[in-house]
């Protein structure tokens, strides 16, 4: 009934009327507000701290620094514990907070941040892959920090090898070897990160715009050394994540503040900060790709270097599932892929939508193409030739290819109109991309049928503008039989809903859609007992309900879960329970007088097994399609020697508006139903942007004859290079 | 410094210090936080609102600037709990993502239609071209203006 249809957004009425609360809307009774300290560069010694004319300004109640903070400082992250709640003796990026003030008012708050005095020295400082490999360089992390490790004493966090066959002595007729580069970006979610702390009774609560709750409230038990149950996180909807709010940030230093002030407490973060706390790992990727005389691929040899800067956060977890993957969907009989994560002095990068996808298929899709170009062969014809085919096991010993791959491609290249006549100036590009979906983890739900037969479902899911609100409200209401309207949904507090791993790697309609199916199955169990205990078999359920619970009151409540158990051996913790298949397909006219670009058609095509809601998927489908457009044309976050954000806020970094719309866009769906979540569907949402760039790349190459490997395709790049071709 | 202004249609005199923006005095002194901060700058219109008629960035406004005017927010548009056919073509075309950007689009959305009742597409892309939305929906948000447009037909 609920399934297939394009339910309206559960919540959407309150987005539109401005009543939705997002963290930076809550005020608290006795609220005081924090401003965060920075310096002016990358990495500084910190020399002093005078914190006494800011603590002097009416108003401020704290001033917080390393030194008032426990010691040793609290160290925290999502894998490792690396993370300093204020810098501690020097800062490791541009924008690393050394104080916070809180004070009465915002304007306080700023006004006493400006007071405090920090005496510093720059150092110099790691910026990019190549000084991160240098010996000479200075070491970003502090080999205390890992004593263990090795590697302690280089900026490399850690290296990654996987592969089979023997990439040595495997033969090719052609062997096409490049570099390419993917720029820093940042998420720029829409909403500025923003945090609020207060204590309560013997605990603490936390807002945040979390995609992650329960992650959350473990670190936060963790620093404040309090049990898990004393610490509630609100995760109210984010506006906007990508990522971006996946792991910690400032949330153990507003719990800080909170308990040391006794009040309530809130920071919210500018646009600038928000910049220099998150952003996407940049890399450099050398492929080597051996090629047969037919096209089909011999061997793939890969070594990608990830700049993930001055802390772990979840690097390692991005470069292993970007490696695992680095083939893309091909069948390769050889394969040697070798990546490494490297510290640098520049913004920690995170989780970002896509998770070290878009990086690895800029070079294998680019490869591709490079060969077809070679050799003679269409485009499209060449992925077909190598795609991997339904059930083939594509990676040795793991999950199968568990879709028909082909008809994407087939449905794309349709749609573009591969192969009929250009107009001048014109060309067209079409390419892949596969991300291992969801692994390991535990998802559960309770769902409550009320004795009127409305239902209220408790799931961990963060909604951040998927919607998974109303997809997890359709698929009670199918189970259920009752109407969607009648069915809340219940997220984001961990004093309320059961755990859930988190909201991330396009996992929630799987893993929760299955776990909020299994708790409406038990309920149906009870019903249908109950119906035999009340001889009343084929009652309707509210009637059931009604018998049942009129006198006595009550509930029937249903619990479900579901997990994707952790295999220590396997490279990823677990087998990928789905893969995201994309396949991305544009046509592009180029000024050669200007470099600039105009879209003219744009198509994505995601398998995703079902679509419960297809208007939901689709908005995710062109919304990732359009984030794409932006690491492709415009965004890279530009460094100065003293490792200095130089394009830092909304007027210098630029991300694609409606001006930069294709003229036409297409966002289409293959449903076979052969995904795991409920109703045979897979995950989706990340897919539009993960093959962006090498088909848009692609198709400037057909129009200008210039092959570009560093992104973005600024007009001045793509000018420059067709200058240099004609020169 | 005391002011006057209409905030959706209720009369409000209020004292605010001169330098606090427009967009401050909604969200932290009329608690009207449908309007939204992102920039500070005048660069994404999530602080979109009306005053007297006219489509401004709250954040670029001071206060005291709306002295004596009318001012229209995204609270201000359902009327007795009944969206306005522009909030509703959001929901219909699936307009709405997050959420965050929505009130400063619909705003948007609402000054461009009050100027030019029937827009083309090229016009829509072009009034809402200082509107960001990170999750993209610009396609459907377009979409949503367009069909809002005929239902004033
Ligand atoms: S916050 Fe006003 S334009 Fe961005
Ligand atoms: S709906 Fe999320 S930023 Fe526009």
């Amino acid at each position: 009934m609920s399934i297939g249809t394009s339910e309206r957004r559960s919540g959407g009425h309150a987005r539109v009327t401005g009543s939705q609360k997002f963290v930076a809307d809550i005020g608290l009774e006795q609220m005081l507000h924090v401003r965060l300290v920075h310096l002016n560069c990358g990495h500084a010694r910190i020399v002093s701290i005078d914190t006494a004319q800011a603590l002097a300004v009416p108003g401020v109640v704290s001033v917080l620094t390393a030194a008032e903070l426990p010691q040793p400082m609290p160290r925290y992250g999502p894998v490792f514990n690396d993370r300093p709640v204020l810098a501690v003796g020097e800062t490791k990026y541009h924008g690393q907070p050394v104080a916070a003030v809180a004070a009465e008012s915002k304007e306080v708050a700023e006004a006493a941040a400006e007071l405090v005095r920090v005496q510093h020295e720059e150092l110099p400082g790691v910026f990019t892959v190549a000084a991160a490999l240098d010996p000479a360089s200075p070491l970003v992390q502090e080999p205390e920090l890992r004593p263990n490790d090795p590697l302690n004493h280089t900026n490399v966090l850690s290296e990654r090898r996987f592969g089979w066959g023997d990439v040595e002595s495997a033969r090719a007729d052609l062997v096409v070897e490049n570099v390419y580069t993917f720029p820093m970006i940042t998420h720029f979610a829409i909403e500025p990160h923003a945090f609020i702390a207060a204590a309560e009774d013997d605990g603490v609560a936390v807002w945040t715009p979390t995609q992650n709750p329960f992650q959350m409230q473990r670190i936060l038990a963790t620093v404040l050394g309090l049990p898990v149950a004393k610490v509630r996180v609100h995760a109210l909807d984010p506006g906007g994540a990508f990522g971006g709010k996946q792991h910690p940030k400032y949330e153990p230093l507003v719990a800080l503040l909170a308990l040391r002030t006794g009040r309530p407490v809130r920071l919210v973060l500018t646009l600038e900060e928000t910049f220099q706390e998150v952003r996407r790992t940049s890399c450099e990727i050398r492929a080597r790709t051996g090629f047969n005389r037919d096209g089909t691929i011999s061997f793939q040899d890969i070594q990608s270097d990830f700049l993930m800067g001055a802390y772990a956060d979840i690097a390692e977890r991005v470069i292993d599932k970007s490696n695992y993957l680095g083939c893309g969907p091909y069948r390769v009989p050889n394969s040697r892929t070798v990546v490494r994560a490297l510290f640098s002095h520049t913004t920690p990068s995170t989780a970002f939508r896509g998770f070290g996808t878009p990086q690895v298929s800029w070079a294998h899709e680019s490869q591709m193409d490079d060969a077809a170009r070679k050799l003679g062969i269409d485009r499209v014809e060449i992925r077909l030739r190598n795609l991997a085919g339904k059930g083939e096991a594509f990676l040795p010993g793991d999950t199968p290819a568990d879709g028909d791959w082909a008809v994407s491609v087939r449905k794309a290249a349709d749609a573009i109109g591969w192969g009929t006549a250009l107009s001048p100036g014109r060309g067209r590009g079409l390419a892949v991309a596969v991300k291992a979906g969801a692994t390991t983890g535990a998802s559960y739900s309770i769902v409550r049928l009320h004795w009127d037969g409305s239902a209220t479902v408790l799931a961990g899911t963060s909604d951040m503008g998927q919607g998974a609100r109303t997809v997890l409200a359709q698929v009670a209401a199918h189970e259920l039989g009752i109407p969607h309207e009648w069915i809340t949904i219940v997220m984001g507090d961990t004093a309320t809903v059961p755990f859930d791993l988190q909201t991330s790697a396009s996992r929630s309609t799987v893993f929760m859609g299955q776990a909020v199916m299994r708790a409406c199955q038990d309920i149906k169990a009870q019903l249908k007992q109950m119906a035999a205990e009340l001889h009343a078999p084929d009652a309707p359920v509210v009637e059931l309900l009604r018998a049942r619970f009129s006198a006595v009151r009550g509930e029937v409540i249903g619990v479900g879960s579901y997990r994707g158990e952790y295999q220590p051996e396997h490279p990823l913790g677990g087998a990928p329970s789905f893969y995201e298949f994309t396949c991305t397909a544009s046509e592009v006219e180029v000024d050669e007088g200007t470099g600039e670009m105009l879209l003219v058609r744009h198509v994505t095509v995601a398998d995703v097994g079902k679509a419960l809601n297809p208007q939901h998927v689709e908005m995710q489908d062109e919304g990732a399609a359009v984030m794409g457009l932006g690491h492709t044309l415009m965004e890279h976050i530009l460094l100065d020697d003293s490792g200095r954000i130089r394009n830092l806020g909304a007027l210098d970094y630029r991300i694609p508006t409606t001006k930069d719309l294709p003229l036409e866009m297409h966002s289409l769906l293959v449903e076979n139903a052969d995904g795991p979540g409920p109703y045979g569907s897979k995950g989706a949402g990340e897919g539009g942007l993960m093959a962006t760039a090498p088909a848009v790349a692609s198709a400037v190459t057909e129009a200008t004859g210039v092959v570009i490997r560093d992104l973005p395709l600024t007009p001045e790049r793509v000018w420059l290079a067709i200058n240099e071709k004609d020169a | 410094m005391r002011i006057h202004v209409t905030v959706n249609g209720a009369e409000r005199d209020l004292e605010v210090a001169p330098n606090t923006t427009l967009l401050d005095f909604l969200r932290d002194d009329l608690r009207l936080t449908g309007s939204k901060e992102c920039c500070d700058l005048g660069e994404c219109g999530a602080c979109t609102v009306l005053v007297d008629g006219r489509s401004v960035n709250s954040c670029l406004m001071l206060a005291v600037e709306a002295d004596a005017s009318e001012v229209t927010t995204i609270e201000g548009l359902a009327k007795d709990g009944r969206l306005n056919p522009l909030q509703d073509a959001f929901l219909a075309k699936g307009a709405v993502q997050c959420g965050f950007c929505i009130p400063g689009q619909v705003m948007a959305g609402q000054y461009l239609l009050q100027r030019n009742p029937h827009p083309t597409l090229a016009e829509v892309r072009e009034g809402l071209s200082g509107n960001l939305c990170r999750c993209g929906g610009y396609v459907q948000i377009c979409e949503a203006v367009l069909a809002a447009s005929e239902v004033g037909r």
